[in-house]
């Protein structure tokens, strides 16, 4: 213990060459053996659609698992707000969807299927390409449209991609069949794996939904079909836009589940429910996600107009889902107040670095307009505005 | 109707009095229809490629709505022939998904009215998306299924979509005339990494053709990209596609008559198209007729006329280009009203005289 606190010292001695806080001097004194290894914890019983019995009412954290879900949603968080603050610079343009108040979601449901599953969702995307394994540099740089960026500035806010994760999808609904489709190849390809098929509460009232859900349940297609429902299609609140509002019975025949999107040991008990319920060949299964985004649709939408900000408010005070795990691992003993505020710094220092790239980055070059139109063709002439000017398609 | 494949029968029947008269088998070269070309190219490439599948309205046990289908279901089972309620936004959608996953399905649409319930999928979900993930998603899917004109089934069930999927890059359009063309193109078509709209015709499906040894065999492939000419001639260029094609030889073979020589142009391929062929026929023939199903609005015609102008065949036109279209108009229903709306022998042959101006 003394030797410790002479080596903490020391190194303050040695001023900012040393560059440590004082935060992690303190921090430094302490050992891992003071912190438990996991707690149980109560959550949310799900509300149940066509189920004898549904996730487990507690779940168990080890403090290696908060850790890196903190980090995770704390990054998706910071990610977001960077963009925000990009767009508003004028160095992102067009659309961006983004995804501060859900991170509970992705994260959860990441947690609880395997890096071989698949994942598809709409164009609120940027925390499951995260999630998926895009580098945050990659996805700021694909925002900005540099040829850094994980579709090289093709793509855009909507449109970007990883392993086993099929977008960011801009036509509203357009994804929900495509997921049907990617669970009927995990099904003829017989590898155990299953589909992860998420739209919004506006979404949810498309008619190709439920010629998908039609289709996924007579073929007992593996999909989990997941309406993140943050209360508001655009400016449109659920009850101004559906019939029936409780989109986890929306399936019918379907089994369906409605969890508490804002606590991510909620959605991942319940992720871990459906993906066995699908593993074992029942067929599909539907999780209606209670979740709340803080920003409005999109970067040109203020969100004030069709809510209010006192409604906002109280959501970010008691609901917000970084600050409920924060609580969880602090008030358990499974990490400390400063080990938590090192860790955001480690992520503003991450997030900081990816925006000095993705603002730095050249765009792509202009023979990127002619390439991947078709895939494995010979070299072909394509047309640009007039009839002189001719691009070569590489590939 | 479903018809036999009796196209097979004859050539067996000469085959064993051939043999019984010990005279070389080379005089018939067996008929095949184009339904029956059309089957042997899905029975083959099925067996080929674990990954191939179909699916669409009554493909399976109905044995396809005009028997395209006919016996696969009983040979490959229900994994790899699939039925689907009548949803065709949603198994589109679900064909395309899969092709991103890794599979390769060929999607029928009943008759190719019916895509345009599907049409975001097609455009939007899968000509698209291998350009916006740069490459790191391709989507290798087959649509296929009747095109353009039936016989008195109405305006709502006689569109021609070539010109509406032609539009589109990423896409792949193809259009085959006769049983090679259908065979050739549909094992391209199933071979080929992008999505590709194979658009055939209703009325082709029972016209036999004769089919050489070479293109029976389970690799012959016809290029997409790649005109064909039909008939070469010299005085006039006729380019076409699908059921026209047979109505230009057909005019053809009138003109030669009176002493007028016709190059007929099977485009086989709308989407990429083959420019070049047509422009080297024009700099030999130095005059242009296009014929197509479609109506005449930003059609496949108007396409090829203003390509023709940006390039070398230009100079040589001694005429302007003329186009014969279907009438601007929605189809109707009764006989004589619905066959003055389609591009008759009749018309091709005036249109022919008009440009030459004989």
């Amino acid at each position: 213990m003394r030797k410790m606190l002479l080596a903490a010292l020391s190194r303050v001695l040695q001023g900012p060459a040393a560059a440590r806080t004082v935060a992690q001097v303190v921090v430094a004194s302490r050992t891992y053996a003071d912190f438990a290894s996991e707690a149980t914890f109560e959550i949310k019983k799900c509300d149940l659609h066509r189920l004898e019995e549904g996730p487990p009412v507690t779940a168990v954290l080890t403090r290696e698992e908060g850790l890196h879900y903190y980090k995770t949603m704390q990054t998706i968080r910071r990610m977001e707000l960077k963009a925000d603050q990009l767009y508003k610079q004028k160095i992102i343009r067009g659309f961006c969807h983004l995804y501060d108040g859900q991170e509970a979601c992705c994260v959860g449901l990441e947690a609880a299927i395997n890096p071989t599953d698949h994942l598809i969702t709409a164009y609120r995307a940027h925390g499951y390409t995260f999630t998926r394994g895009t580098p945050v540099r990659e996805i700021l740089a694909e925002l900005t449209g540099r040829k850094g960026g994980c579709a090289k500035g093709k793509g855009g806010s909507m449109h970007m991609y990883a392993k086993n994760f099929y977008g960011g999808n801009g036509i509203v609904g357009a994804q929900v069949p495509l997921g049907a489709g990617i669970a009927l190849a995990c099904k003829y390809f017989g590898k155990d794996e299953i589909c992860v098929t998420l739209y919004g509460d506006g979404a949810a009232n498309q008619g190709q939904v439920f010629e998908t859900y039609n289709m996924a349940a007579l073929w007992k297609l593996p999909c989990i079909f997941i309406c993140e429902n943050n209360r508001y299609g655009m400016g449109t609140s659920v009850e101004r836009a559906a019939a029936s509002t409780d989109y986890y019975k929306r399936g019918d025949y379907i089994p369906g589940l409605r969890v508490d999107g804002m606590d991510l040991l909620c959605v991942r008990e319940a992720t871990k429910f459906a993906a066995e319920h699908c593993r074992s060949g029942k067929g599909p299964i539907l999780m209606e996600l209670q979740t709340y985004r803080y920003h409005g649709h999109s970067m040109s939408d203020p969100g004030i107009s069709y809510r209010t900000r006192e409604e906002i408010q109280e959501v970010r005070s008691k609901s917000d889902p970084i600050t409920l795990l924060k609580d969880r691992m602090v008030n358990n003993n499974l990490a400390s107040v400063e080990e938590l505020k090192e860790i955001d710094v480690e992520v503003r220092k991450e997030i900081e670095e990816a925006a000095q790239f993705a603002t730095t980055d050249p765009e792509p070059p202009l023979e990127e307009l002619s390439s991947h139109i078709y895939c494995n063709e010979p070299p072909f002439e394509v047309r640009g505005p007039n009839q002189w000017i001719r691009y070569k398609s590489a590939c | 109707e479903p018809t036999e494949p009796d196209g097979v029968r004859r050539p067996r029947i000469c085959l064993i009095a051939c043999l019984i008269l010990r005279e070389k088998h080379t005089r018939c070269a067996p008929q095949v229809t184009v339904r029956d070309a059309l089957n042997q190219a899905l029975d083959e490439e099925l067996e080929r490629d674990e990954r191939v599948f179909l699916l669409g309205e009554e493909v399976a046990q109905y044995d396809g709505a005009y028997k395209i289908s006919r016996g696969l279901w009983k040979k490959y089972g229900d994994k790899r022939i699939i039925d689907t309620p009548i949803s065709e936004m949603g198994f589109t959608g679900i064909a395309v998904g899969a092709a991103m996953a890794g599979l390769r399905p060929i999607c029928e649409f009943m008759t190719f009215n019916f895509s345009m319930q599907a049409i975001d999928q097609v455009i939007n979900s899968a000509a698209k998306t291998y350009y916006m993930s740069s490459g790191m998603v391709s989507v290798p899917v087959v649509f296929r299924g009747p095109n353009g004109t039936s016989a008195g089934v109405g305006a709502q069930h006689s569109q021609c979509f070539a010109a509406w999927y032609g539009h589109c890059p990423g896409l792949k359009v193809v259009s085959p005339w006769s049983s090679e063309d259908a065979r050739g193109l549909l094992k391209s078509a199933i071979r080929d990494d992008n999505p590709v709209v194979m658009l055939e015709h209703e009325l082709m499906y029972g016209v036999p053709f004769e089919m050489s040894e070479e293109t029976q065999s389970k690799d012959f492939l016809v290029p997409i990209g790649k005109a064909k000419i039909e008939r070469p001639g010299t005085h006039i260029t006729l380019v076409s596609h699908s059921r026209p094609v047979g109505h230009c030889l057909e005019a053809a073979a009138v003109l030669a008559k009176e002493g007028v020589e016709c190059e007929v142009i099977n485009l086989r391929t709308i989407r990429p198209m083959d420019v070049e062929t047509i422009e080297a026929s024009i700099m030999k023939t130095n005059n242009l007729v296009t014929v197509e199903g479609g109506w005449p609005q930003f059609g496949v015609g108007a396409e090829i006329c203003a390509r023709i102008m940006e390039g070398p065949a230009f100079n040589y036109l001694d005429a302007p280009a003329v186009r014969v279209t279907g009438a601007d108009v929605p189809m109707p229903y009764a006989k004589i009203l619905e066959e003055n709306c389609i591009p008759q022998v009749k018309d091709i042959i005036f249109a022919v005289k008009k440009t030459l101006n004989i």
